[in-house]
């Protein structure tokens, strides 16, 4: 099933060109529900309405305001917002090529592939060039009147592009104490690392699937009978402090006998 | 501020008790509807028949089976469909971190310890931030299970939900061309661009251009006192999903460190509260 593009535009790094279609990489699978009215079961409606008054407001009605202050805004009018707007290109901008582990991943926020807009020579030595040289780009680009930010990718031999969030949408963890306690003894130490290194391998997200999605699936189907489900609660053990290192060694001899 | 979710990581059987809240925030600075009479606007749930304004508690969740019909689930009901993947994060395997491919990802968190003693979370950071190990498992969050990658940096556990496998297409998928023989020339021309236009990471290309610009002009008007719009009443305390006034707060808090540390660099703009207040 050949994929729809959903748009076109032009990579530029420095005097190289590469033209590309974009496509959705992920897409989602979550079940959605509706708000319904407990009373009726029907959907709820929106509406909107004045704050102060609770009289209902026509969409048209509307105007956009930018909050200045606590407690105050300036509106801005269609026209204003209008010429605010990033200009209309084609263009994927390399900024800069960096290494991709000083990306933090909570920046990539939704993947893209990129294929070939006719010519794709240009496009596999754009892909084989990323790779060998370990390295990602910073691409700026307009789409649908909005600018965006992203990551340039070489994956499998195909150009990937994520779209990144914006820095001041990130909370930054070195502005946070980590939590302090008594220092912790050697021996726990080391031997939390032997039971993680004891349960390393290599990550295969064909492993694992979502089996939650399925159940509930069936709980809706069930319902539908007039089943009523059962409501099982699941209360876990905390672990105590003072038996840390006893729970360590026990873990760690449950590793080994299961290998 | 209540956290996203609460429950128990556990690796081998030591357990370790947390509260996630969310790594990434909206700005508060998203534009705001306004009244012909000067008054924020709200968004209000009513009913579809009489159009009368309904409370949260009127409010139930329903899946449509047919045109029109609807099986309405609690979200009890939904917690016990896996009761034990709601309340708990089951470590079994531990991974290099950067051996994750960055198309899962979805979205950052915070964990902190929560409850009792943080002795078992030290331990899991320190140990996983030694070896640059992440931890993977599902979990389930608010009616949606996640695949979930913890790992820990500056002795601070995180947690990165990423997609499932059938939620991420292959390039076949996306109908990309077979790969084709690239001329060695061609790769040496990009190869020479990357050599130009190697740098460090900038984090002030992540700027959102369009925000500063709206910030302008909205200061401009303010300046020249035009169209400003005084919202007397204080408006309502109801951050929306992710959505938080102090964050850095509340996790400093959460932390049980004396604060937080002076911030490197002192956050660009006032963070005002949502006008439009929505239903979780």
């Amino acid at each position: 099933m050949a994929a729809r593009a959903i748009w076109k535009g032009v990579i530029k790094a420095g005097t190289v060109s590469v033209p590309v279609k974009l496509y959705s990489a992920v897409t989602d699978r979550t079940v959605h529900f509706r708000l319904l009215h407990k009373t009726d079961k029907q959907p709820v409606k929106q509406k909107l309405v004045s704050a102060d008054s609770g009289e209902p407001i026509e969409y048209a009605e509307v105007r956009k305001a930018f909050p200045i202050a606590r407690g105050r805004m300036v509106v801005l009018e269609d026209e204003e917002l209008e010429t605010l707007k990033p200009k209309d290109s084609r263009d994927i901008t390399v900024t800069r090529f960096v290494d991709p582990k000083d990306v933090d991943s909570r920046f990539y926020d939704r993947a893209y592939f990129l294929g070939p807009d006719g010519d794709s020579k240009a496009y596999f030595a754009a892909a084989e060039a990323l790779a060998k040289k370990e390295k990602e780009g910073i691409v700026k680009w307009v789409m649908r009147d909005r600018q965006y930010v992203g990551a340039l990718r070489a994956e499998d031999g195909y150009l990937v592009l994520i779209t990144m969030r914006h820095a001041d949408e990130i909370i930054d963890a070195s502005a946070l104490q980590p939590p302090a306690g008594r220092p912790l003894q050697k021996k726990e130490l080391e031997m939390a690392e032997q039971l993680l290194t004891a349960l390393h391998g290599e990550f295969d997200p064909n492993d694992y699937k979502d089996e939650y999605r399925a159940r509930v699936m069936d709980l809706v189907e069930a319902k539908a009978k007039g089943h009523k489900p059962k409501i099982v609660k699941f209360r876990p053990k905390p672990s105590k402090d003072e038996k840390l290192d006893d729970v360590l060694a026990a873990s760690l001899a449950k590793v080994k006998r299961a290998s | 501020m209540r956290p996203f979710w609460s429950g128990t990581i556990s690796f081998g059987l030591v357990t370790v008790p947390v509260a996630l809240f969310s790594a990434t925030r909206s700005r508060g600075t998203a534009l705001r509807m306004v009244a012909p009479d000067e008054a924020p606007v709200q968004r209000r749930y009513v009913c579809s028949k009489d159009e009368k304004p309904l409370d949260d508690d009127d409010i139930v969740r329903g899946y449509e089976i047919e045109k029109g019909k609807f099986v309405v689930v609690s979200d009890d009901e939904l917690e016990a469909v896996e009761p034990k993947k709601s309340r708990e994060i089951d470590l079994r395997l531990f991974v290099d971190r950067d051996s994750i491919d960055p198309i899962y990802f979805d979205r950052g968190y915070f964990l902190v310890p929560s409850g009792g003693t943080n002795k078992a979370y030290r331990l899991l950071a320190e140990v996983m931030e030694k070896k640059k190990f992440a931890g993977i498992a599902t979990f389930v969050m608010r009616a949606k299970e996640y695949l979930v990658a913890i790992t820990a940096e500056d002795g601070i556990l995180r947690a990165e939900t990423l997609r499932f496998r059938d939620e991420v297409r292959s390039p076949e998928d996306a109908g990309l061309p077979h790969k084709t023989k690239v001329m060695p020339a061609e790769v040496r021309k990009f190869e020479t661009q990357i050599a130009h236009r190697s740098k460090k990471l900038d984090l002030r290309e992540l700027m959102d251009d369009y925000e500063e610009r709206l910030e302008k002009l909205a200061h401009t008007k303010e300046k020249k006192h035009q169209d400003i719009v005084r919202v007397e009443k204080p408006e309502k305390e109801e951050p929306e999903d992710g959505e938080v006034v102090d964050l850095l707060a509340v996790l400093s808090k959460s932390l049980g460190g004396s604060g937080r540390k002076p911030a490197r660099k002192a956050p660009a703009r006032s963070r005002a509260k949502r006008t439009v207040a929505k239903k979780k």
